[in-house]
């Protein structure tokens, strides 16, 4: 079944990181556009637009969430950070994490390495490699950074 | 004005005394700008800038996408500035002649693992050259012998009394003196920032979003694009209905452009589905039928008939139908499919076209190209085409291409606004410049001593030389040879060919390039012909490579640091490969194993590298990592195919890559070198593959003739 595009604009309102956002926009259009071209928050990333790349991750509630499948209407009412508003500071134990080790290289994966990575702490603050493996698996790094993002995790987490 | 003047002629001077160590840095300033900047700065040459403030802007030619230059690149400036790192800030060169890389005729390309090779010298030369007019200043201001003063972390400071000046006191004395000729660069014994692992500068922009890639430009007033494509490679449009696509909300403009339809929109969203919506009738062109195994059976004819002749040593033709007496010379055929780079940026560009005027903001490996494409489309001459850099989110060498820049520049121009063209990941996989196919035959045979007495190649490939300016009059294209040509083993025969063949798919530079082959098949051949002549695959290389004492460096490390002498752990295989690439030497260390399905994990690799004197160590490991993955993914995954003249692979989940949970443990550990320094950014992905089929080889007893590696060639597993 082909869902027809909704053609007419709603507006809605979103909350992104701690501030509402009173939109016009197509109910359908993906999250990661309303972020991206409607409220400039450039951040969080276009990888393959099907969720498998993870390069869109933000959080819905807490929850990693790819926003690149996530209709904009489904996330009304709903807390969403995205990697701007992760720390006001950049001083996340991750974003320092990554920054001690080393991490980025082209750096286009980390917004949604981090987030994937952030939404794993909050949950598990002590991970076992195994959990991390599970977590970060969605996030393709095209650049082969996983082995600092392993030992990233690790060192925010303190294992 | 009048300092303007002098300053000009002093460089002038300079410039025509010339030779000597300066002449790469005291290029002649014209082109519209003024060597003068604003009061309050020095600028002695195209590269530096000391401001007043104490900060120091440095150019960068060289483009950002991953591998470091933004840093790298500086810390060749400070060592010689002896400037204080946090203070330096950097500015990203456009298009702009007198920016070029020494190493490619003066084109601005990011390319080749060149960043480092093809600017070391001139970055040194000007950081030594600003440093000694400083000093100069210094001298003349406190009236004492230049020889008196020292400087550190940005002061010059005259010990005996104690007198310390910052740079920026000195900079409007030093901007009027005259450049020196030459300049001598500091003993590495006294290096204070080369050889160190320092923080790399793009890092905290790129751990909190704020880092701009071409795809997060913003201009006043821009629209997106998505062109829809031919799908069919050489085919193009035959009519089209956009009645449907302007239906959507947001659309403004659908319009025909070289590379397809472009469908213009508020936004991304709207242009999507502006162009999901397009209705197209395509006339596909003549390659309409073609597939991979029509392309591998023409290639499979071809090498029937001997080819152009790269290196000819003794007479391997013979040798092969002498063979040794231990037997017969065996033959076998290595082969490699079509590759996409899939950089997680898709391709994209912004341009801004106006009557007399382009302004170009893309994620580029090459200015020059970008350029060059932008004038094409426009029909503008250089000055008034600009080429602003930005963030590349990745380019393996795919960026050095410029299709994206005519999508972007010819959209703008039909539309009259300024329009940011941004590819799907399907777009991306299935419209990319790919890394040939190739199809080589190898011959080659031991003795009863088990000395190899034969190795002979015959490559069949798309030249890569023509996509620069063409084939040598011998016809051997040396870029798809790298790695045999110069094969380094002591071996008396040694024959390597090379025969073009192109069956019309777009084809180019994808990382670590016609290496990417070799190392796979030079490096399984050679460990095959090691266990022909019962012989440990590490002493037998070693044996062979008596005359290279930089490979044995890297070969004799590899296998200290991977344990080789040990047994391995059960149920795994280890195996060794050595290479000389993009002007470094390097050996690797895989250790697998292999499940019944035939699933490989791989555990381990331990990389060595010898890439001459070290500018940042951490640099060169994680571009060793990096490279790793690139090749592994490849081998273990990688693969795109031809059908009825289109790519049949999509998105990831079809062209899939290594991930997280598959990731091995890299151990990279550097070669001390004193050599020039050599490439990083490429050569760790060519002996990737070479290395894992011979631990397979290794842990299952089969050998892989075919990339990429599938379970149904490993049944049975681990022996």
């Amino acid at each position: 079944m082909r869902i027809v595009a909704i053609r007419h604009n709603v507006r809605m309102i979103l909350e992104v990181n701690g501030k509402r956002h009173d939109l016009d926009v197509s109910p359908d259009m993906p999250l990661l556009w309303v972020l991206r071209d409607a409220l400039g928050l450039t951040g969080t990333k276009f990888g393959c637009g099907l969720g498998q790349c993870g390069a869109c991750t933000i959080h819905v509630d807490g929850n990693p969430t790819r926003a690149c499948l996530t209709a904009a209407s489904t996330a009304v009412g709903k807390k969403i950070t995205t990697i701007e508003g992760l720390s006001p500071t950049s001083s996340h134990p991750l974003q320092k994490a990554w920054v001690a080790e080393q991490v980025p290289q082209c750096g286009y994966c980390q917004s949604g390495q981090i987030m994937t990575a952030a939404a794993l702490l909050t949950k598990t603050p002590k991970p076992t490699d195994a959990q991390i493996d599970t977590a970060m698996q969605g996030n393709i790094c095209r650049c082969g950074t996983y082995q600092r993002i392993h030992r990233a995790i690790k060192r925010a987490a303190q294992v | 004005m009048t300092k303007s003047l002098t300053r000009r002629t002093f460089l002038k001077t300079a410039t025509a005394a010339g030779g000597g160590l300066m002449l790469g840095a005291y290029l002649p300033v014209g082109g519209g700008r003024s060597i003068l900047t604003a009061a309050g700065s020095f600028e002695p040459n195209i590269w530096i800038k000391v401001n007043a403030d104490d900060t120091v802007r440095i150019m960068l030619t060289m483009l950002e996408m991953g591998q470091g230059v933004m840093t790298s690149m500086p810390m060749l400036v400070a060592e010689e500035l002896d400037f204080d790192w946090t203070k330096i800030k950097t500015e990203w060169a456009g298009a702009d002649a007198k920016y070029g890389n020494p190493n490619f005729g003066g084109q601005q390309l990011t390319a080749g693992s060149n960043s480092v090779r093809g600017m070391w010298k001139v970055l040194r030369e000007s950081g030594a050259a600003a440093r000694s007019m400083l000093v100069t200043a210094a001298a003349q201001t406190w009236n004492v012998p230049e020889n008196s003063l020292t400087t550190d972390k940005g002061e010059v400071i005259h010990q005996a009394s104690g007198r310390r000046a910052k740079y920026g006191s000195l900079v409007d004395k030093a901007a009027t003196l005259p450049v020196p000729k030459t300049v001598t660069l500091k003993d590495p014994k006294a290096f204070k920032v080369l050889g160190k692992s320092l923080p790399r500068l793009d890092l905290p922009e790129k751990v909190n979003g704020t880092a701009q890639f071409g795809i997060d430009v913003k201009l006043p007033g821009l629209l997106t694009a998505r062109v829809v494509r031919c799908p069919v490679f050489g085919g193009k449009v035959a009519s089209f209905n956009a009645d449907k696509a302007k239906a959507i909300k947001g659309v403004t403009h659908v319009v025909p452009i070289s590379g397809g339809i472009a469908v213009v929109g508020e936004n991304y969203w709207a242009a999507s589905q502006g162009a999901q919506a397009l209705q197209v009738t395509w006339d596909e062109g003549p390659l309409a039928n073609l597939s991979s195994a029509d392309i591998n059976k023409k290639q499979t004819e071809l090498a029937q008939q001997p080819g152009k002749v790269a290196r000819n040593d003794g007479n391997a033709e013979d040798a092969v139908r002498r063979a040794g007496p231990s037997g017969p010379a065996f033959e076998r055929v290595f082969e490699a499919p079509f590759l996409a780079h899939a950089c997680m940026e898709p391709m994209n560009c912004t341009a801004d076209v106006k009557a007399d005027s382009v302004d170009v903001y893309v994620p580029t490996q090459g200015q020059t190209a970008s350029q060059q494409a932008a004038m094409a489309a426009s029909k503008l001459p250089a000055d008034k085409v600009k080429v602003h850099p930005v963030y590349m989110g990745g380019g393996f060498g795919r960026r050095g291409e410029a299709d994206f820049v005519m999508d972007a520049v010819e959209t703008s121009k039909a539309v009259g606004k300024p329009v940011k063209v941004v590819w799907t990941r399907e777009d991306d996989i299935q419209h990319d410049y790919y890394r040939p196919v190739s199809y080589a035959r190898m011959w080659g045979a031991v003795d009863a001593s088990g000395k190899p007495t034969v190795f002979m190649q015959r490559l069949v490939q798309q030249s890569l030389m023509k996509r620069i300016g063409g084939l040598p009059p011998n016809g051997v294209d040396f870029i798809s040879l790298d790695g045999a040509a110069n094969l380094p083993y002591d071996i008396p025969n040694v024959r390597m060919e090379y025969i073009e063949h192109d069956p019309g798919i777009p084809f180019g530079f994808w990382r670590s390039v016609g290496a990417s082959f070799q190392g796979f098949a030079i490096e399984a051949f050679i460990d095959e012909l090691a266990t022909a002549a019962k012989k440990d695959p590490y002493q037998f290389r070693r044996d062979l490579l008596a005359k290279h004492p930089r490979h044995l460096a890297a070969l004799n490390l590899a296998a200290e640091k991977a344990g080789w002498s040990k047994p391995v752990p059960a149920g795994r295989g280890r195996g060794i490969a050595v290479m000389e690439c993009f002007g470094s030497i390097l050996s690797q260390v895989t250790e697998v194993s292999v499940n019944a399905q035939g699933n490989v994990r791989v555990h381990k690799v331990v990389c060595t590298v010898d890439c001459g004197w070290v500018i940042d160590p951490d640099t060169i490991k994680a571009q060793m990592e990096g490279g790793i993955v690139y090749g592994l993914t490849a081998a273990l995954k990688g693969e795109i195919t031809i059908n009825k003249g289109r790519v049949v692979q999509r998105h990831f989940n079809d062209y899939q890559m290594l991930r997280h949970n598959e990731m091995p443990e890299i151990e990279v550990h550097i070669v001390p070198s004193t050599a020039e320094p050599g490439g990083i950014g490429e050569p760790s992905t060519a002996l990737a593959a070479g290395s894992l089929v011979n631990a397979i080889a290794a842990a299952t007893g089969k050998r892989i003739y075919k990339l990429p590696i599938k379970p149904e060639m490993l049944k049975g597993g681990t022996a």
